[in-house]
């Protein structure tokens, strides 16, 4: 792998936003909507509810996960996105670009992205509503990693989803994380779900993170056991994602789906 | 010495001239595309030495972008083999396709994205080394400084096909793709980009692949043309000789008579010229 092409998927993703502030506005906007609002909810609950819960630590922890690993994705996606946006899948593989070299600039770009919405979502948590780090403990790494790695596989899961199904399947995107977000039990535990969504729910690494978050926060011992299961989920999901994005691009190059995608070229 | 040719070509008289040392820049052999029952390119044969400026010629719907998307590695064959310096495409992808670039009229670069960014990007997917100094030459070569700052999105049709040579440059390649480069230009930015073209190739030794629809370009740019029509190469040879040899008055009135004759069944990959 060499290291300028994947320099240039990330400098062009710098270039577009540093020139365009509707790119940059929505990194902020949803994470700080967010964040207010349910650092307010949760003050809210602190107040009428009994002591017994810690609703800044338990929601507005969640919320910040969440928001995360919903970050990471679309980090990864809005990335992919511009090349399908501004029709360029010729010039971009019609070049010594490999598909690692491709999606490692993709996943490069997503640390950078997501991670100036965690700094926001962390400076409004801890300032603005107290939300205290230390409730976390030294799970708040662990917990990061594993939702970003998620975040990747999803993200890089959606890519090839819209290589494949074409420009119009990007709307299929964007409602992927709430579409998971009630098997995860991102504010419930898992035993508030039925039996069916409690299986599905073990099958999502982000599952076993909210777990160990809530037993944290509570004061409960945790699983270790189900942060290990969540890091082999989460890497089997990444091989796969990867896998599939690699399997999808030699289909679209084998049926000619990729030289179409953004030009009548069939000729 | 010129590296030897695969059997299919030297057989069908589509062997680049020998002359150019190391191996062809670019050799095509038995390449075929179909989609189910539809066949876009038929066993097509062919070479580009180094140095050499090849027109690839054919009405609508000829074959020849789907050839050249091939070249690309943005379409699989569906049988043949493509070397690139003598590297195949689809056995080593990255490494051959280090050696190409290309400028098409359908693949215009992010109009998002400035003039000089465009070429920034496009130095380091091509992993240029020394890209700052290759970037100003090419700026200064296409006339395009004044423009570094401007988005894409913004240049005038000319200015963007100005803007694509420059970027089919960045990587001084061995073997350059050009699908109708000149289709916008004015006659006085053409035919200053048909005499950039010619240097390359005689300086550089960079073998050129060259579609167009302008005969008279053809003619006098081209070394040599090849001849599609329903994914077949019909015809081969010298642009400037290929209408006396078929009983025509020009390249034009050649490229009309092939573009409407009826192909026959069994008919050779390319035909020899009349006596």
């Amino acid at each position: 792998m060499k290291l300028r092409p994947v320099a240039a998927i990330v400098l062009r993703q710098f270039y577009l936003m540093r020139s365009s502030p509707t790119r940059v506005l929505p990194m902020i906007a949803w994470v700080t909507i967010d964040m207010v609002l349910w650092g307010f909810i949760s003050r809210y609950l602190d107040n009428v509810a009994s002591h017994r819960i810690n609703f800044i630590a338990t929601l507005l922890g969640a919320v910040l996960f969440w928001d995360f690993f919903t970050r990471v994705m679309q980090g990864v996606t809005m990335a992919f996105f511009e090349d399908v946006w501004s029709r360029n899948f010729i010039n971009v593989f019609a070049t010594p670009l490999s598909i690692t070299e491709y999606l490692t600039g993709l996943v490069l770009t997503a640390v950078v992205t997501s991670l100036v919405g965690l700094l926001i979502m962390l400076l409004l948590a801890r300032v603005v509503f107290g939300l205290s780090f230390l409730s976390f403990g030294a799970l708040l790494l662990p917990f990061l990693l594993l939702l970003f790695l998620f975040g990747i596989a999803l993200g890089v899961l959606a890519s090839a989803m819209v290589l494949r199904l074409g420009p119009v399947s990007e709307w299929l995107v964007w409602p992927i994380p709430a579409l998971l977000s009630p098997f995860v039990g991102v504010f419930y535990p898992l035993s508030t779900l039925p039996a069916w969504m409690r299986f599905i729910g073990h099958l999502l690494p982000p599952s076993y993170v909210f777990e160990a978050m809530r037993a944290v926060v509570g004061g409960h011992p945790y699983r270790a056991a189900g942060l290990t299961i969540a890091t082999a989920l989460v890497l089997f999901d990444i091989a796969i994602a990867c896998a599939l994005f690699t399997r999808v691009f030699r289909y679209t190059v084998r049926s000619g789906l990729l030289a179409r995608y953004s030009a009548e070229s069939a000729g | 010495m010129s590296a030897e040719h695969p059997p299919s070509l030297a057989a069908h008289g589509l062997a680049a001239p020998s002359g150019a040392a190391g191996p062809d820049a670019l050799q095509v052999s038995g390449l075929s595309k179909h989609y189910g029952a539809l066949v876009a390119v038929a066993d097509v044969c062919f070479a580009v030495a180094r140095g050499e400026i090849v027109g690839l010629l054919g009405p609508n719907g000829a074959g020849k972008t789907t050839t050249i998307n091939m070249l690309l590695g943005i379409l699989q064959p569906s049988a043949g083999s493509i070397l690139i310096e003598g590297i195949d495409l689809a056995r080593q992808r990255s490494r051959a396709l280090a050696h190409t670039n290309f400028a098409a009229v359908y693949a215009a670069l992010p109009g998002n994205l400035t003039v000089e960014q465009n070429l920034r990007f496009f130095a380091l997917i091509y992993n240029v080394a020394g890209a700052g100094a290759r970037i100003e030459q090419l700026l200064g070569q296409f006339e395009l400084r004044g423009l570094r700052r401007t988005r894409c999105g913004l240049l005038s049709s000319g200015e963007q096909t100005r803007l694509a040579l420059a970027k089919a440059l960045l990587n001084e390649p061995r073997l350059l793709l050009l699908d109708e480069p000149t289709a916008s230009l004015d006659p006085s930015a053409a035919d200053l980009t048909r005499n950039r073209i010619r240097a390359l190739a005689r300086e550089r030794g960079c073998g050129i692949l060259w579609t167009s629809h302008n005969m008279y370009e053809v003619e006098d740019t081209c070394d040599r043309v090849l001849f599609l029509s329903r994914g077949r190469l019909l015809l081969q040879g010298d642009p400037r000789r290929l209408p006396a040899e078929h009983g025509t008055r020009s390249l034009e009135e050649l490229f009309i008579r092939l573009a409407r004759e009826p192909l026959t069944a069994g008919e050779p990959a390319a035909r020899e010229p009349r006596a």
